[in-house]
């Protein structure tokens, strides 16, 4: 039985670290409407992007000449994984569930034709201790989170396919689905899948193109990749301080629980030593007055 | 057709300009062409240059670099990498830059020059010092 005094302690140690788990759910709520907001300031770019990118890949189609090279489906058997996860824990299976995902993956291709891109210190931690080739880890950026860091992976990667030492390049990330749902997705990059470079096609339209249909097109894919990095990124980013905040509000609400069944323990322990002491000093009272009367 | 067109100006990651304009001269990779109302429909890549466009009597500008413009219906849309308006340019930075270009064009600095990227960078920084430097 636990002394009233090692009750005394776990309440306070519990309430401290209470005291962490919301300070660390405010924090995050905060970072993380801030997250949601950029994805929002992104879409004007990204939708009028995805739709001139319909509309050229449609009239491409039907033009002369080959496709454009990031376009163009190749056969071979390189295929280069990026894994995005936070660089820190303490917001549920977010990372895992990342990390679950793509180590399935991993396992499917082809071993000796793999190579990896980690993004963020838990999928570089993750894979160091594995063997596979990690061509690139990317850490420690993510509260400066901008555009440039997507132009650099996405560089990276179209400079990789187009000088044929990858054939495709894959995703993998948790989506943001809402504050509290983020699941783990994987989106091949390279080559740009026809069908989703074509989704969002307007109506067919009677440009005047300057310089022409296929340069600007030429311009436009690369943009589009770069884009497409970084929403995974924003996504990602959102993600984990949703996944940061439900999880620290619910050791919030886990640590508050504990130390109302804590404080119940504390007064019955309390209650039963009172309790004792009344029976100790009425018993040795009685002693007392027998012994007076004998 | 309308008598104002509407300009739209965003980068990855922000809408820089949402407004209604009578006239935007826009810097094509071919060179600067103005859009009136009933402009035909056009796309073409952005060069580097002074995007102006003017509201009544009221003319503004930004240095936009880099992506692309379409207009289509009365609607001018920049999807730009970069947009710089005239409150957000650091005047000094910019200088600073132009001389290290220009440093670096004329082979001064002996360093092993990647050309194209300072000739683009040389042309920004004159767009910067362009853009400050009108009346605001």
């Amino acid at each position: 039985m636990a002394t009233l005094r090692d009750i005394q302690r776990r309440i306070r140690s519990v309430q401290s670290t209470q005291k962490i788990t919301r300070a660390m759910k405010l924090v995050a709520a905060a970072k993380l409407r801030r997250a949601q907001e950029r994805i929002l300031a992104a879409r004007p770019y990204a939708s009028k992007m995805a739709e001139l990118l319909g509309n050229l890949v449609s009239a491409a189609d039907s033009g002369e000449g080959a496709p454009h090279p990031l376009l163009e489906q190749r056969e071979g058997p390189r295929r280069q994984i990026v894994i995005i996860t936070a660089d820190r824990g303490l917001a549920g299976a977010f990372n895992s569930n990342v990390l679950r995902n793509s180590l399935a993956f991993v396992r499917m291709s082809n071993a000796t034709a793999l190579t990896l891109v980690v993004v963020g210190r838990k999928a570089r931690d993750f894979y160091r201790r594995r063997p596979f080739t990690v061509k690139r880890d990317m850490v420690g950026f993510w509260d400066r989170l901008a555009y440039s860091h997507a132009c650099e992976l996405a560089d990276l990667f179209m400079a990789q396919y187009l000088e044929g030492e990858v054939d495709e390049v894959h995703l993998i990330y948790n989506e943001f689905r809402s504050v509290a749902v983020q699941r783990p997705v994987r989106q091949q990059l390279l080559p740009i899948p026809k069908t989703e470079a074509r989704a969002d096609a307007g109506p067919p339209v009677d440009y005047i193109y300057e310089p022409s249909a296929q340069a600007i097109l030429g311009d436009l894919l690369p943009r589009h990749v770069r884009m497409q990095v970084f929403r995974a990124l924003m996504e990602s980013l959102a993600g984990e301080y949703g996944a940061r905040m439900t999880a620290m509000e619910a050791a919030t609400k886990n640590a508050k629980d504990m130390i109302e069944i804590l404080t119940i323990q504390y007064n019955k322990a309390r209650q039963e030593k009172i309790t004792k002491e009344l029976l100790d000093i009425v018993g040795g009272a009685e002693a007392l007055k027998q012994g007076a009367e004998a | 057709m309308a008598d104002r067109i509407t300009l739209e100006v965003a980068t990855p990651s922000r809408l820089v300009i949402g407004e209604q304009v009578d006239e935007a001269v826009v810097p094509g990779i071919e060179g600067y062409f103005g859009v009136l109302p009933g402009h035909a429909a056009f796309l073409t890549t952005l060069g580097i240059g002074e995007l102006t466009y003017r509201i009544g009597r009221d003319e503004r500008h930004a240095a936009v670099a880099g992506g692309f413009c379409e207009v289509r219906n009365d609607k001018v849309i920049v999807l730009a990498d970069t947009v710089e308006l005239p409150a957000e340019i650091d005047r000094a930075r910019a200088e600073r830059a132009r001389d290290r270009a220009e440093q670096r064009l004329s082979g001064r600095s002996g360093e092993d020059i990647d050309y194209a990227r300072a000739a683009a960078a040389l042309a920004r920084a004159l767009v910067r010092l362009q853009v400050v430097a009108r009346p605001q």
